[in-house]
């Protein structure tokens, strides 16, 4: 049976560890912060201010109210035509327009139909551009007879920001980064130093040399996320639509199996630069490519499907944008939660039998 | 205490202990001696349970330590080579968490090694940064740490590399004590004027034991003067080659 008390001892340690490793105390709260401004303003897939040249061959009212229904949107502005170039093949290799708009004479009496052309170089903005157009035509400018017409309803995020996208993705992100890297250091730190030796000679057993690890970051974990979810919250308006209390429980969970993978890394590594690299290696990439953050998981092929199903943010990111966008409760989520736990808990077996008490 | 029986470990082919036999009884001094490589740490880590022998048995107070009981464990107290101290802790937070891993309250602890913190003279360290130490320092913190659980055993692997001769007197006289007052004291060494601080040694070279027995009665036998002397011949002899 683990002991409590050397449990505690070991995790005393730790904490005064984190307390006066300046270099700790930057991975844990400066990278985060760090992260969350990077994605949040560089990485924006939002598009505004698309530059639109219009080509109004009707002139008429059907015409204008059109085009002012593009251009009173915070997605386009029309730029104005210049007599010289009407080519938009011109138009955008010269990059002054990312799309045309050609309304042809008639239009409004006995056609409905205009020609939108897109620069597609940016395939993503292509489509995006494609999407805000579709839609403006569509509810904005609801054109009577014209057939079938499709409405969409988008729910949780109607204006489809890639704030309320990438911030849950960045709390499983940096958690599970930030966690794995921490306990895989702290633990081949030991080895490196030469005081793992001293440990092991103690009656202290794996188990507890493990779990006092652990404990100290279980609460540096959430302290990170609550820092990542207040600081999107000010910044970048996501909404919090489900219970704080839901939240916390499920983010422990996800922590743990964070840090149990940092454990399993441990016992494979023998020196701090090597945990660090595969620590990263094991959480960054295929966090953000596997888990369904980046990438629609049911859009991959079958191999790389079946590979999510352990990678733990897979997990937490259902959890997460669950509570976050569509107020989830424990009823929706404790699939995702049981499978985290079963994660956790196998790595923490996997480790501690892997973990040698002897040198060699 | 300790009773080894044809002690052996392969390093893939390489042989780094071969048929180390020892008996080593309570308060007792026993040196291991030899070059660097010669298997000195590995025979010690083997002892504690550090190293899993290739072959041979290991009887610790009665106790077999190949079976990595607890109970065995709280007999054993180790201070390695790199002075396994934390740098980033006080003095005292070391020793406070050395006691918490061997489940000494503090005080208890305390009173354990309250004695050699005043012949040490380390009282008015404690509370300094164990990386803000000098390295004298830290050598006799990291003895004192290992002696937290107050063990009848205590392995000490080259704990005076790097001290001044000053200070590795003290560290000597601090030896004695603790053997005086019947503890088992198993060191490695490369300093020969040490040996003489032994009641036994065993000189070892390229794993094997080439000389065992008490300094004086050695250097007798091999009509030597002084333990250099005596480390040269036996080293020669076995070797077959002049030194």
């Amino acid at each position: 049976m683990p002991n409590l008390n050397r449990i505690k001892a070991i995790a005393e340690k730790e904490v005064f560890h984190i307390l006066r490793d300046s270099r700790t105390l930057t991975i844990i709260f400066i990278m985060p912060l760090l992260q969350l401004i990077i994605f949040g303003y560089a990485m924006n897939m939002e598009i505004r201010q698309v530059p639109l040249v219009v080509d109004d061959s009707a002139l008429n009212s059907s015409s204008q109210a059109l085009i002012d229904a593009f251009i009173h949107t915070d997605y386009f502005h029309l730029v104005p035509k210049d007599e010289g170039i009407l080519n938009p093949g011109e138009l955008f290799k010269e990059r002054r327009a990312q799309a045309t708009l050609s309304i042809p004479q008639g239009f409004g009496k006995d056609s409905f139909t205009v020609l939108l052309k897109i620069d597609a170089s940016d395939p993503n903005s292509a489509q995006m551009i494609q999407n805000y157009a579709n839609g403006i035509v569509n509810n904005r400018f609801a054109i009577a007879g014209a057939g079938i017409t499709l409405q969409p309803l988008i729910l949780y995020n109607p204006d489809l920001k890639s704030s309320f996208f990438f911030v849950p993705g960045l709390i499983a992100l940096i958690l599970v980064m930030i966690c794995a890297l921490l306990t895989s250091i702290s633990i081949s730190r030991e080895k490196e130093m030469g005081t793992m030796e001293q440990i092991l000679v103690s009656p202290v057993s794996a188990t507890e040399i493990l779990l006092g690890k652990v404990l100290p970051y279980i609460f540096l974990g959430l302290m990170d996320a609550l820092l990542i979810l207040g600081v999107g919250m000010l910044l970048f308006q996501v909404p919090f639509r489900g219970e704080f209390i839901v939240f916390l429980g499920f983010t422990f969970l996800y922590v743990l199996t964070s840090l149990c993978l940092g454990l399993l890394v441990s016992t494979v590594a023998k020196t701090q630069q090597g945990a660090m690299m595969m620590a990263l290696g094991m959480t960054l990439l295929p966090t953000l490519l596997l888990s369904g953050y980046m990438f629609p998981i049911s859009s991959m092929p079958v191999i790389l499907q079946k590979i999510t199903y352990i990678i733990p943010a897979r997990y937490y990111l259902q959890i997460i944008r669950g509570i976050m966008l569509k107020g989830n409760s424990v009823r929706h989520l404790y699939q995702s939660g049981l499978s985290l736990l079963i994660m956790s808990v196998t790595m923490l077996i996997i480790a501690s039998r892997r973990f040698k008490l002897r040198l060699s | 205490m300790i009773h080894t029986e044809h002690l052996i470990k392969d390093f893939g082919a390489f042989r780094a202990v071969d048929d180390i036999n020892l008996d080593i009884g309570k308060g007792e001094i026993f040196g291991f001696l030899g070059a660097n490589g010669a298997g000195k740490t590995t025979a010690i880590r083997m002892i504690i349970g550090l190293v899993l022998p290739t072959s041979g048995q290991i009887i610790v107070d009665g106790l077999d330590i190949s079976k990595g009981s607890e109970k065995v464990k709280h007999k054993i107290g180790y201070m390695s080579q790199k002075f396994s101290l934390y740098p980033d802790l006080k003095a005292i937070e070391n020793l406070e968490f050395y006691a918490g891993i061997y489940q000494i309250p503090f005080r208890q602890a305390l009173k354990n090694i309250q004695p050699i913190i005043e012949q040490f003279g380390l009282q008015d360290i404690l509370k300094n940064r164990t990386e803000d130490l000098p390295m004298g320092y830290k050598q006799r913190l990291s003895l004192v740490a290992a002696l937290v659980h107050d063990p009848p055993l205590v392995f000490l692997d080259e704990p005076t590399s790097g001290v001044d001769p000053q200070a590795r007197r003290e560290f000597w006289q601090v030896i004695n004590d603790l053997a005086y007052a019947g503890k088992s004291v198993i060191v490695s060494t490369h300093f020969m004027d040490e040996a003489e601080y032994c009641h036994r040694v065993i000189i070892m070279q390229d794993g094997r034991e080439v000389a065992l027995g008490n300094p004086a009665e050695l250097k007798a036998a091999h009509s030597s003067a002084t333990m250099q002397e005596l480390f040269l011949k036996v080293l020669g002899e076995d070797n077959a080659k002049p030194e």
